[in-house]
């Protein structure tokens, strides 16, 4: 095979970490190469590298057995090396085509020429398949469609090699199939294509090749068909991982919480939940499945208070909690919210101080109006210990610590004062393999105790892994109950959007 | 690990500062050889007029005072997430309404309660000022900013208005823009006689007076109600993050209200030193921007107490050398304003480079 780009000792230095260390890489014309590690292995650094959006400290690159030095994102297109971001570069009010070509219009004096850029795309998209609207505006587009436009912006500009920075991330199972389709069409084609990702599925999936990265160093690169899950999520942590929770089985206890029909008026004054209705018993797990945006969210804030309900009731324990407020229901649920630094932490306090937010009126973390500091800080204590949060000190911002060990103060915090009943949404958002093994363990274990769990994850791995029940929410409404045994990934993703929908929900409420 | 921190703290804290100073001296310096004087004498003398001499000490503990208050009261919005602009109004209705009350209501009282009655009018002015703001933020979701800019026209003018026409002066053929001089059990005394005791001099003649323990007094206060109880910890989560704090069950509303109305009445407060220890009665317009000052004084002491006594310490000392500056030299009074203003930025900035580059090494070292 012959061989593209390689990397011969990349070495990246930032303040306090090696990035990067003596990562040497082979890749050939036209294969798929996925890059997988945890967060903070340093995989985007590397792809920042190869697009020259960082300069490496030491090492050197070769495209095509030439020596080059790529000091900016521009040498690498002249290279032809193209990236997709994460978080998408495109203008949503512009159409399609004037995304594309925005940078390299072709002019005919002072007005654009669409028609011959317009030829040049009709090639490329037909010989790929799939269909797109060059004349759509891109805000009307779908993820995985706005997705497609970034991959045209590339080919548009003759990129040989496609650097892809986890692409699977913001889509549905479906969009995902049809990325995949796309990318082995490019790669027949003689693309080569780099592929960062975390999730192991998906990499065995569509990789030809698998580098593994962990702390910087590029652990090793095998061939796909001679790996398998365990193997790579091993290299990916340095020890042995277990994928899978065990969970026992478990009768069927009391009702713990009940929502009934309710609606929900988003912040922009549309209905974003419409008429859901559930419960969740003792000794459960209750996951909500979905592509994120569908009304998720406000179904939660709704739960906690932080919306205002349209219409329905909330029932903790047969006990009508519909119009109490934040403060009253947070004493019968913990909740873990989605976005931890908005909702669920302040960076600037101290960790101490934050592991009583939300119980810091408590009787028992006070004197009168004062706040009692010593017992705050035998608490905060308590929960560094119990859930083995790395710090250096409880006194320092919270800011300073890692996303996991951020997590474990939330969680710690939100099981402290024992509620039956917990509210878990993304809890393993950003959290490496490590962490995110911990929340499933902790989570299945509050269940075991026979308390209930909300589960709301946009990780299908996730939900059908630790949860009981599962349902799936689609534009604000529930439109299909699964056990967790009769239903799979696939399945799932016809409900999450919109293929499918049940008529009757038999597993909502039971 | 503790020493270098230690050192480092000092750097920050007590050393970068005078480096500031000197910088900002130094520039001034060139402005005033370029005005044709000789800058190592001027300073010289206005130093010496300023700190060299027990009642330039006095002078300056005076104008700190009022320093203090201003920027506790902008410090106390800010750290709830509230930028507080409407401190120069809030002072000005505090300092009539303490002053109305010693002159009309204090008299119904006996003699020992008249003091706390302007004491506690002042504060109830300032915060009577900051409600409306309060509630139109808090209620109706209206910016802070304008509408306490809005407060302080519509104040100065309607203080303006009620010391022109309707509580003027009495009993002098030409009356001041200005009230009735209260009575001496309602006004608070001078400090000379404590400060002659323990052998500094500062003669009868000046200023200083009882606000300057209040000013103090203040400053635990706000060290306690902002770190020490549980609606302190409220207004700093507001202030640092207004989601998380509404998770957190916090009434974010009535928290932005209590805030706005202990800011404002911080403000009231910041008057009694003139009214009731300087003039013993309200003069038009008296403060002269002191709200306006006391937001950069917050800012360059942190939002932190004890920060802001340091610069209100500075900021003191600063318009003592401004009327040394006056009295002793032919620069103009605007040069000298000039010159305070760039030894603020100076200081300023300065202190945000040293903490940029001491955070950069720290980086460094772990690596």
């Amino acid at each position: 095979m012959e061989e593209i780009i390689r990397l011969e000792g990349i070495t990246k230095y930032f303040p306090g970490v090696v990035a990067n260390d003596n990562v040497s890489l082979t890749i050939y014309k036209g294969e798929i190469h996925a890059i997988v590690g945890e967060n903070g292995a340093g995989k985007s650094t590397l792809m920042k590298i190869i697009y020259g959006l960082y300069k490496p400290d030491k090492g050197e690159i070769y495209i095509n057995g030439k020596k080059v030095n790529i000091n900016s994102p521009k040498i690498a297109i002249s290279y032809g090396i193209g990236m997709v971001h994460q978080h998408f570069m495109l203008i949503p009010p512009f159409t399609v085509i004037e995304n594309i070509i925005l940078g390299s219009e072709v002019k005919n004096g002072i007005s654009l020429n669409f028609k011959k850029a317009e030829e040049t795309l009709n090639d490329i998209i037909n010989s790929l398949g799939f269909k797109i609207d060059l004349y759509e505006k891109v805000e009307n587009l779908s993820v995985g469609e706005a997705q497609r436009v970034e991959i045209l912006k590339l080919l548009y500009r003759r990129a040989e090699i496609l650097i892809l920075d986890e692409p699977t991330a913001v889509l549905a199972p479906q969009e995902v199939e049809e990325l995949f389709s796309i990318l082995r069409k490019l790669s027949s084609q003689g693309k080569t294509i780099i592929f960062i990702s975390h999730k192991l599925n998906e990499v065995l999936n569509i990789s030809d090749r698998v580098s593994v990265m962990r702390r910087g160093k590029l652990v090793n690169t095998v061939n796909t068909k001679e790996t398998n899950k365990f193997e790579l999520a091993q290299m990916m942590v340095g020890r042995e991982v277990f994928l899978k929770v065990d969970k026992a089985k478990r009768e069927k206890g009391e009702e713990i919480f009940r929502v009934e029909d309710i609606w929900v008026r988003g912040r922009k004054g549309l209905d974003v939940v419409k008429g859901v209705s559930f419960n969740i018993r003792e000794g459960e797990i209750l996951g909500i499945a979905g592509v994120e945006g569908n009304g998720q969210s406000e179904l939660i804030e709704a739960i906690v208070g932080l919306l205002p309900l349209k219409k329905g009731k909330i029932l903790f324990k047969n006990k009508d909690i519909t119009l109490e407020r934040i403060r009253q229901r947070r004493l019968y649920f913990g909740h873990i919210p989605e976005d931890r630094h908005k909702r669920g932490l302040i960076l600037d306090f101290s960790v101490a101080e934050n592991c009583i937010l939300g119980l810091h009126y408590f009787d028992r973390f006070s004197k009168g109006i004062f706040i009692d500091y010593s017992k705050v800080y035998k608490h905060a204590n308590e929960i560094v210990e119990k859930y083995q949060v790395k710090t250096p000190s409880i006194k320092i911002p919270i800011r300073n610590l890692s996303g996991g060990n951020q997590q474990k103060i939330v969680l710690g915090r939100e099981l402290s004062f024992s509620p039956d009943f917990l509210i878990a949404a993304q809890p393993t958002r950003g959290l490496d393999i490590g962490a995110t093994e911990f929340v499933h363990q902790l989570l299945v274990d509050l269940r075991n105790q026979g308390k209930a769990v909300l589960l709301v994850s946009a990780d299908l791995d996730e939900i059908l892994n630790l949860s009981d029940r599962i349902l799936v929410m689609y534009n604000g409404e529930i439109v299909g109950s699964f056990s967790q045994s009769e239903v799979d990934e696939k399945e799932l993703g016809y409900y999450m959007t919109g293929v499918k929908k049940q008529t009757e929900l038999k597993e909502a409420l039971i | 690990m503790k020493n270098r921190e230690f050192i480092e703290n000092l750097i920050l804290n007590i050393i970068s500062p005078l480096i500031s100073i000197f910088i900002a001296l130094f520039f001034g310096g060139i402005i005033i050889y370029l005005l044709g004087h000789n800058p190592w004498e001027t300073y010289k003398e206005v130093i010496n007029f300023a700190l060299g001499n027990p009642n330039g000490w006095g002078y300056v503990l005076f104008n700190t005072t009022s320093f203090i208050l201003a920027g506790l009261a902008v410090a106390i919005g800010f750290k709830g997430g509230l930028f507080n602009i409407g401190a120069e109004g809030q002072i000005l209705v505090g300092g009539l309404i303490s002053a109305l009350a010693g002159l009309y209501i204090a008299p119904i009282f006996p003699s020992f309660l008249h003091l706390p009655i302007t004491l506690i009018f002042s504060a109830l002015g300032g915060a009577i000022w900051a409600f409306i703001p309060a509630i139109l933020r808090a209620r109706l979701g209206v910016h802070e900013v304008i509408n306490t800019i809005m407060m302080n026209w519509i104040g100065y003018a309607l203080t303006n208005y009620l010391v022109v026409n309707t509580f003027r002066e009495r009993g002098v053929l030409y009356p001041l823009p200005q009230t009735d001089k209260l009575p001496s059990s309602a006004v608070l005394p001078k400090l000379y006689p404590i400060f002659q005791k323990i052998g500094i001099n500062i003669p009868e003649s000046n200023p200083v007076n009882y606000a300057l323990v209040i000013a103090i007094l203040m400053v635990i206060f706000t060290y306690y109600l902002l770190w020490k109880t549980k609606l302190g910890y409220e207004i700093r989560a507001l202030g640092l993050n207004i989601h998380a704090s509404e998770n957190a069950g916090i009434n974010v509303k009535n928290i932005i209200l209590i805030t706005m109305l202990i800011s404002g009445a911080m403000a009231g407060l910041a008057s009694i030193n003139d009214v009731l220890g300087y003039r013993y009665r309200y003069l038009d317009n008296f403060s002269h921007g002191l709200g306006f000052t006391g937001i950069a004084v917050a800012l360059l002491g942190k939002n932190h107490p004890i920060g802001i006594i340091f610069s209100a310490l500075l900021f003191g000392a600063l318009d003592r050398m401004a009327i040394g500056m006056d009295v002793f030299t032919h620069i103009p009074r605007e040069i000298i304003s000039v010159l305070q203003a760039v030894i603020i930025l100076t200081i300023v900035v300065g202190n945000e480079v040293l903490i940029r580059f001491l955070k950069k090494r720290r980086k460094a070292i772990y690596a």
